[in-house]
């Protein structure tokens, strides 16, 4: 049987005028539709204005940076990966420094808690990073007064110290408008002379510390006061983002050069580059995406049930016109398919209502100050899944009233009060 | 002799309700020639509607051979049947059957929806408002079927009918819901196409409808109980057997009608 492009056409004008005779009942049916949708459409777009905000920040960090952190292997007995073989060590910094090309710096940074004093305010327990000079340019983080620490500080194990602009807070550091520059510190009982002031951290990405305040010192001053259990880790800065992964491949080969690492032992450390935070974020937000459209999958469900419903109510209201048309010669098919077009006509009415919905949700995300999510929008592919989807609803659950319309007896239907 | 565009050979129709076993036709045989006008009167119950829908291929009889302008319709599927309706046949109800929200253009042109041969928009258009100018409504194309009399639904019911020029023209009852001076308006439209050259077959309980035909079949109990030319019909109608009843049927349709 062969239907016409004017067929397509009347039965879809045809179903515009069937809702729009019915809009009360219509407009309710289709709620659950335009509800799943536009909630959906607001979730996605307040992922996707989460992610470009996120990524934008991972881009000004950097891309080029690279981390190493001691990693003992999974599923590899302890006996022979004790913690102390997957320790970093400096050594292993100066090597990577030594031998690989594409790093540009590196710095270790070692942690060590101390009792912090200056003439006013005592902290306990803070913590007090050991970097090397390369530690600025690594991390991006520039000195707002004073200067970053040099060469000779590192060498001669000067006693001198960089803090934020937290910790002078902190510390009442700021007298007579110094800014902190030129004064004293006491850490673990040793005199400092705070040399710089390097900014603040905004908030950290992940880090939920209540003090801001951050105290470096010249690595070989920390690594005198350490002794027992401390955490090390290297940041290393590629000479630029495209040789990353090259400067990620050689820190791995002189890593495993230096530990003597026998072809097929596991690793026991991990360089991570940015990138990979970055998937871990994409990973995390497609969970996210995924959930809801979990959610929106039962609201669909529940919309398209409403179709059905409404749909066999349509079929049974209409069944003498069934009748007629049947009788001047539409087939079992062009019932069939006008059925469907009027279910699927109405659910994808009710999917982009939804959309201009979710679309001026998603706006009005943008404009809550402090939500981060100024950059929130619906993104096409969104937009495209929404229908499809709304359409899919409308074929599914329009199938079984169709089907009833279309196998009506025309004589009997035509007989129907 | 020209070949008759029906032939009905043994015709017969078996419904079955529950366990009741009902016989509304009980072997027809029937020839009607291209250009005739024909009647096909008999009480009620008597098996015409069960007839006009076999013969207008809306239902297949249970047994019996059914030929419609050569072709053997009796043994045909639903969308074959689908395609014959749409294109050879055209069908008048005695309750109009307009769509509602339609215009009486759109409720014209509702045959070519389901026909691949209709031709472009303006073409379709231009073909249903050629039928209604046939039927005398070329001014009513925009009304809908409330804003139309009674007469004129019909009309507009008779306009669709002939649209694709069907073989075969069926009425069941088309005057029923009339009154006398409509009922004689839409009679003479009839009478107008059928002299255009359209076979036009009419089911009535009115012998004034009948008397407007050119040829009248009765029914009884599912079998011709005559076939008559229109005149000998109306001499010998007060003999036959159930013209009381067609008279009371008709007595009270006037009644309701009142
Ligand atoms: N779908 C059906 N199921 C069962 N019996 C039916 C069905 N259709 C018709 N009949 C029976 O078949 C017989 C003939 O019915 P039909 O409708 O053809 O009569 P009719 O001559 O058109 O009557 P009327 O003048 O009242 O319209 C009746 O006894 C009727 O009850
Ligand atoms: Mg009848």
């Amino acid at each position: 049987m062969k239907l016409s492009g004017f067929f397509f056409l009347k039965s879809v004008s045809m179903a515009l005028s069937q809702i729009w005779a019915n809009k009360a009942r219509s407009f309710l049916t289709a709620l659950g539709i335009i509800v799943g949708v536009a909630s959906v459409t607001a979730v996605i777009a307040a992922l996707t204005g989460l992610k470009a905000k996120v990524l934008s920040e991972f881009e000004s960090v950097g891309a080029a940076r690279l981390y190493v952190f001691p990693n003992r292997p999974d599923n590899a007995p302890r006996t022979k990966f004790p913690w102390e073989k997957c320790r970093l060590n400096v050594n292993e910094a100066r090597a990577i420094m030594e031998q690989c090309p594409s790093v540009k710096g590196i710095s270790p940074i070692v942690d060590v808690p101390m009792s912090v004093e200056s003439d006013s305010e005592l902290i306990e327990g803070m913590s007090v990073s050991g970097i090397w000079p390369a530690w600025h340019d690594a991390v991006g983080r520039k000195v707002l007064r004073g200067r970053p620490f040099s060469a000779i500080d590192v060498d001669t194990a000067r006693q001198v110290a960089l803090v934020n602009q937290a910790a002078v807070d902190e510390l009442k550091l700021d007298r007579e408008g110094s800014g902190g520059v030129g004064e004293y510190v006491l850490l673990g009982g040793r005199r400092f002379l705070v040399v710089g002031v390097v900014e603040t951290l905004q908030a950290r990405m992940f880090g939920m510390n209540s003090s801001q305040a951050e105290i470096f010192v010249p690595f070989s001053v920390a690594e005198k006061v350490l002794s027992g259990w401390y955490f090390m880790q290297f940041v290393a800065l590629a000479r630029g983002p495209e040789v990353a992964e090259e400067a990620q491949a050689e820190i791995e080969y002189v890593m495993r050069r230096t530990r003597g690492l026998q072809p097929g032992d596991p690793d026991t450390f991990r360089v991570a580059a940015i990138d990979q935070y970055i998937n871990q974020f994409k990973s995390m937000a497609a969970g996210v995406t995924a959930i809801a459209g979990g959610i929106v999958g039962i609201s669909l469900l529940v919309g398209g049930i409403g179709i059905m419903n409404i749909m066999l109510v349509s079929v049974s209201e209409r069944t003498r016109e069934i009748g007629l048309r049947k009788a001047v010669g539409a087939t079992s098919t062009a019932i069939l398919l006008q059925f469907l077009l009027e279910a699927v006509t109405l659910t994808v009415l009710g999917g982009m209502v939804g959309l201009v919905i979710g679309k001026a949700m998603a706006i009005g995300l943008t404009l809550i100050p402090g939500a981060n999510l100024e950059k929130a929008d619906v993104p096409i592919w969104a937009i495209a899944v929404s229908l499809v989807f709304s359409a899919g609803v409308g074929v599914a659950f329009g199938m079984f009233p169709a089907i009833k319309a279309s196998r009506l007896d025309p004589i009997e239907a035509l007989r129907h009060e | 002799m020209e070949e008759p565009i029906i032939q009905l050979r043994s015709i017969t129709k078996v419904y079955r309700v529950g366990v009741e076993t009902i016989h509304a036709l009980r072997g027809v045989d029937l020839d009607i020639g291209r250009n005739e006008m024909v009647a096909i009167m008999g009480s009620s119950g008597s098996g015409k509607s069960t007839l006009m829908n076999t013969l207008g291929c809306l239902d297949r009889p249970s047994t019996g051979e059914y030929v419609l302008g050569g072709k053997l319709v009796s043994a045909m599927k639903a969308d074959e049947l689908a395609l014959v309706r749409n294109e050879e046949i055209g069908f008048v109800f005695q309750s109009f059957e307009l769509l509602p929200r339609q215009t009486a253009l759109e409720n014209v042109e509702l045959p070519l929806l389901y026909s691949a041969t209709g031709g472009s928009a303006s073409a379709r258009r231009r073909r249903a408002l050629e039928a209604l100018q046939r039927v005398g409504l070329g001014k009513r194309v925009d009304h809908r079927p409330n804003q139309l009399s009674g007469g004129q639904k019909q009309r507009v019911a008779i306009a669709r009918a002939i649209l694709n020029n069907p073989r075969i023209l069926m009425a069941d009852e088309p005057t029923g819901n009339l009154d006398s001076a409509t009922t004689t308006e839409i009679l003479a439209l009839f009478t107008a196409l059928n002299h255009g050259g359209q076979t036009i077959i009419i089911v009535t309980h009115e012998n004034d409808v009948a008397a407007h035909c050119r040829r009248v079949v009765r029914l009884r109990d599912g079998r011709i109980l005559s076939d008559l030319p229109a005149e000998e019909d109306a001499e010998v109608a007060p003999y036959v057997a159930g013209a009381r009843e067609t008279q009371r049927a008709q007595l009270e349709a006037q009644g309701a009608a009142a």
